[in-house]
């Protein structure tokens, strides 16, 4: 609350503003108080922080008022009138007069309304006499009026006279248009801030009214933590595997021989991704061991008769060796490693999604099929499929979805049906069928959640 | 994945009609292509090199087409338009065929000396007879050249193409090595004469032939191929004779491939004759060239040899998913340049590969031919009947759970990554590198990524200093995978889920951390307590403070630390404020 705004003070305010009918100007309302304007402004500011009591509504007026030099004159006359009087009938030598406090200037105006004469040439020194009988002090009478606040009934011409003597000035007041509110009343009640136990516990919050709340304004951010965009789309894609009845495979082995990520994958020794500016290659530990030897074997053999890393080989290798071959559904979200300089656009990591399904008698169909299950859950029904080409599938294809907002179709991820030359190897049986897609989880940030 | 460049109308004229873009990008989809980019020469130069250079360049309109990386048949607008033109039904594969001398002469000899052996020993040879170049089919055979250079040439480590008009030499030529300094032949493009050791200083800034220099630079002999009057046709892999050299008015073509991959020289040498010998005055022939071995073999190639595989429209159809007559199979695989027919023994199919078609190897790649003629998108889309149970990873199940409590706990999640520099988890966190058991690698491309990381801790103190604008305090956590030599491993090393935490305040908030170690032991069920539950000991460890450094154990066994960073780590990571951390590994809870 204002300091300077006592409830004796407030309730005074608005029983004159009950008076009224259309309202009334705080500058008047200080006048008929008798007190300065700034404790008015004072008590508006405390009245409209209780709510709906008064409505104020903020002005700007121009008015004049009285210098310093104004006021002396209001009070004792202007120099001119006051060197007219000080003159007796019988006259006044120059000097004597010029010593009077408005001596020089009220000499000058006095002449210039022909009040008064100089007589140089009289014996004992210049004299200066009274040449009518009374005078009309208009100056004084003006700001008489100007200090009773009737400047209006002065004429403008006057006014800017009177400011050029520097008796007057104008200046601009900011005062408010002060009406009842929709809850007025003359007399005033403390609104409380918040509702407290204390209240709740005594039932004194029936009587008590309510500061009302700025909706306008923003809440206070939460004090929790947030977790990584990216890996909330993580969740949502082991969520839809989870879903679809896929088992999660051990990916966590990001150290990966150059055996299982690449010749198992049927990947030719000659590849561009065996290469050394594609690959990560470790220096230390740089040997694997322990291969399966006879697997590495027949591998060998597939190769000199005959990616890009699929987290699948292990677990399809795993799977082969079971004593009866059951049909499997397994999905991995991991990363993946690529030898690149960074930029904008191309990250030495990121995240593979893969899904692969193994079981006799699966069709390109089948994985057409599961794949437009797999995009729905994520919201995306419009699919294509363009021919395409993988070291370790055959056929491959690249998914297309239709994308509302480029209005084209957008690669979304690559599929394919493992080639027999990496199944039989292993050893799953002839007539399982291996089918397989992945994409990366960077690109579906923006889309998704 | 290639991409190939041809003039819009000099494709559509080949094709015999007229396509619109949207038209041509969905025949490109159907059969496996993709129409990249449309441009043209003077928008490749104003969007490389800008306006002025382009200034008078040409505005014919150009179609980039990606074309998959085993299709090298593909590379040349020959090949796409004879591809295109077959599966649209519109032309039937033509048969290639090799052909001795028409006038009953002696084939071209190609002969293989034995210094060869130890650089470059192989090499094959075919001519190409009578053969009729304009400005266009010759700029296509160079650039087809070029292509397959790039792409099953592998850079021409593997194999290396050079193609002579036969007109200005004469064989017997002899594909011999010599050391550098006895070569010597005026190269392409120069006015004088060159030993080859002056040729590899030459080419050293030569923005093009500078990528190839290495093949053969510290060899002590170079390969080097004569005829028989001792003219240079060409010094493998690096650049041919400026006398052989063909050009517009060139009738007869001498081409041979020399190679350290005998097989992948065969199928380079059968792209280019069969792709150009459309232009022979008897199309699709090719004249045969021998090449003898240093241990007296000879063999005449071009091999253009063609197979027969045979499998069942059973087979085609329970793999796709269609069903088809093998008749109808038979027509979808021929649309495909794969001749097939029904061999009438029940629904048996013939099929025959094509030179061609070296990407096909295997039924599985006749199975798709028949689904790419029959159409992707044609395929009726089903769902398999595999009946299986789901089941979570238990790591990352119990990484789940903990991630949203962490969040909750008023700690945001960060993603670092799993490959840093060897300050990072050595020096900067007042380490030896040797006592981290940290996996290296031997050729990152840039030092941010020698090592894998042995501590989630570097990660994210990098994201606070990255995030120092934002109102402390800053409460950062991530659970993932660090990487640590393991000699029981078959890889030698293994992964480990670990879980980290940092506080960046005012004030180093040791009880924060401790806070959420009790928050973290909650949630897992963990009792505080001596020997089954868990509990916290001073320890020293040159990353913290000393005296604010405590171990961290449950049910006996250390799991981790936490405590008050070492004012070294906080500046060397350029961090102004005290930090406290925690660093456990979660495994033993699983």
């Amino acid at each position: 609350m204002h300091p300077m705004a006592d409830n004796g003070l407030l309730e005074s305010v608005l029983r004159l503003v009950e008076k009224v009918d259309g309202g009334t100007d705080s500058q008047d309302v200080a006048a008929d108080l008798g007190v300065d304007h700034q404790v008015i402004v004072g008590a508006v500011k405390s009245l409209q922080a209780l709510g709906e009591v008064i409505s104020a509504e903020q002005k700007s007026s121009r008015h004049w008022e009285l210098t310093g030099e104004g006021r002396e004159i209001a009070e004792q006359g202007s120099h001119e009138a006051r060197v007219f009087n000080a003159i007796p009938d019988e006259g006044l030598p120059q000097n004597q007069l010029m010593k009077m406090p408005s001596g020089k200037v009220g000499f000058s105006k006095a002449m210039s309304n022909k009040w008064i004469r100089l007589d140089k040439a009289h014996e004992g020194g210049p004299r200066v006499f009274k040449t009518v009988e009374a005078i009309e002090d208009t100056v004084r009478d003006k700001l008489q009026l100007v200090q009773k606040g009737q400047s209006a009934k002065l004429e403008d011409k006057e006014k800017n006279e009177l400011k050029k003597r520097k008796l007057l000035s104008e200046v601009t007041v900011k005062s408010y248009w002060i009406t009842k509110g929709s809850s007025f009343s003359t007399t005033i009640t403390k609104q409380e801030t918040e509702l407290t136990p204390e209240m709740i516990a005594s039932g004194s919050w029936k009587e008590k009214k309510f500061k009302p709340y700025n909706f306008e304004a923003m809440g206070v951010a939460p004090d929790c933590g947030h977790l990584h965009p990216l890996m909330k789309v993580r969740t949502q894609f082991r969520q839809i595997f989870l879903e679809m009845g896929f088992t999660e495979m051990p990916t966590n082995n990001f150290i990966e021989s150059s055996f299982w990520n690449f010749d198992s994958l049927f990947q030719p020794q000659q590849h561009p991704a065996r290469d050394q500016h594609d690959t990560f290659f470790i220096s230390d530990p740089a040997l694997a061991h322990e291969f399966p030897q006879d697997y590495l074997e027949r591998v060998k053999k597939v190769h000199s008769e005959g990616g890009y890393g699929s987290q699948g080989a292990r677990m399809l290798y795993k799977l082969a060796q079971q004593e009866k071959f059951t049909p499997v559904k397994y999905f991995s979200i991991d990363r993946v490693f690529r030898n690149e300089t960074l930029d904008a656009t191309h990250l030495a990591e990121f995240h593979q999604i893969e899904g692969v399904v193994a079981d006799y008698g699966l069709t390109l169909g089948n994985l057409m099929g599961i794949l437009h299950q797999f995009f729905t859950k994520l919201g995306i029904t419009k699919l294509r499929f363009k021919p395409a080409y993988n070291p370790y599938t055959e056929p491959s294809m690249e998914v297309f979805s239709y994308h509302e907002g480029l209005k084209k179709w957008v690669e979304v991820g690559n599929s394919g049906v493992f080639r027999p030359e990496m199944l039989l190897p292993m050893g799953l049986p002839e007539g399982v069928s291996v089918i397989a897609w992945g994409l990366s989880l960077e690109r579906y940030v923006d889309t998704h959640i | 994945m290639p991409t190939v460049s041809v003039k819009r109308d000099l494709l559509f004229e080949a094709l015999g009609q007229k396509y619109t873009d949207e038209e041509f990008d969905e025949l490109c989809f159907e059969f496996g292509l993709e129409l990249d980019e449309i441009t043209s020469e003077k928008e490749i130069l104003i969007r490389e090199q800008g306006g002025e250079k382009a200034e008078g360049a040409s505005d014919v309109v150009l179609y980039k087409i990606d074309v998959p990386a085993n299709r090298y048949d593909l590379l040349c607008l020959e090949g796409l338009v004879r591809g295109l033109q077959v599966f649209k039904e519109k032309l039937e594969a033509p048969r290639y065929k090799r052909v001795s001398p028409a006038d009953g002469g002696e084939p071209q000899r190609l002969v293989i000396t034995e210094e060869t052996a130890s650089v470059r020993p192989h090499a094959v040879a075919a001519v190409l007879r009578n053969i009729t170049f304009t400005q266009e089919r010759y700029e296509s055979f160079i650039e087809l050249q070029e292509k397959l250079h790039q792409n099953i040439c592998r850079k021409r480590t593997l194999v290396a193409i050079g193609t002579h008009d036969l007109d200005t030499i004469s064989g017997p030529f002899t594909y011999t090595a010599k050391p550098p300094g006895e070569i010597r032949f005026k190269p392409l493009s120069q006015s004088r004469e060159y030993t080859a050791a002056e040729l590899m200083s030459l080419y050293k800034t030569d923005s093009h032939l500078r990528h190839y220099l290495h093949i053969i630079e510290n060899e002590p002999l170079y390969p080097v191929i004569y005829d028989s009057n001792g003219i240079v046709l060409s010094m493998p892999p690096i650049i041919n004779g400026d006398h052989s050299k063909i050009s517009l008015n060139t009738k007869n073509i001498f081409i041979e491939c020399t190679a350290t991959d005998l097989t992948k020289a065969k199928i380079t040498l059968d792209m280019v004759v069969t792709m150009f010998s459309e232009y022979c005055d008897e199309p699709f022939t090719v004249e045969e060239a021998e090449v003898v071995y240093p241990d007296g073999r000879l063999s005449v190639y071009p091999e253009l040899a063609y197979r027969t595989e045979t499998l069942s429209g059973d087979f085609i159809n329970k793999r796709v998913g269609i069903n088809e007559s093998a008749e109808s199979i038979a027509q979808l695989l021929t649309r495909m340049c794969l001749r097939s027919e029904v061999s009438g023994e029940g629904d048996l199919i013939q099929v025959e590969i094509p030179p061609t078609r070296a990407d096909v190897i295997h039924a599985c790649d006749i199975m798709e031919d028949a689904a790419i003629a029959y159409g992707f998108n044609n395929i009726v889309r089903s769902t398999p009947r595999t009946y299986t149970v789901a089941n979570q990873l238990p790591v990352n199940k119990l990484t789940e759970l903990l991630r949203q409590d962490l969040a909750a706990a008023g700690f945001t999640e960060a993603l670092t990554f799993a490959l840093c520099s060897e300050e990072d988890i050595a020096d900067k966190l007042r380490k030896n590198i040797t006592e981290t058991r940290a996996v290296h690698i031997s050729n990152p491309k840039t030092a941010d990524f020698q090592v894998a990381r042995t501590s989630l801790l570097p990660g994210l103190l990098k994201t606070i200093a990255a995030n120092r604008k934002m109102p402390l305090p800053l409460k950062l956590f991530e659970i993932s995978d660090v990487v640590l030599k393991d000699e029981t491993k078959d890889v030698g090393a293994r992964n480990n889920r670990r879980l980290c935490a940092v506080y960046y305040n005012k004030s180093p908030g040791f009880e924060v951390i401790h806070g959420l170690l009790d928050r973290v032991m909650q949630l897992l069920d963990v009792k505080p307590g001596r020997n089954q539950g868990y509990h916290i000991q001073a320890a020293e460890d040159s990353t913290f403070f000393p005296g604010r450094c405590a171990e961290i154990f449950s049910c006996g066994k250390s799991i981790g630390h936490l405590g008050v960073l070492h004012p070294d780590v906080i500046s060397r990571f350029e961090l102004t404020m005290p930090c406290s951390a925690i660093d456990i590994d979660i495994e033993p809870f699983l």
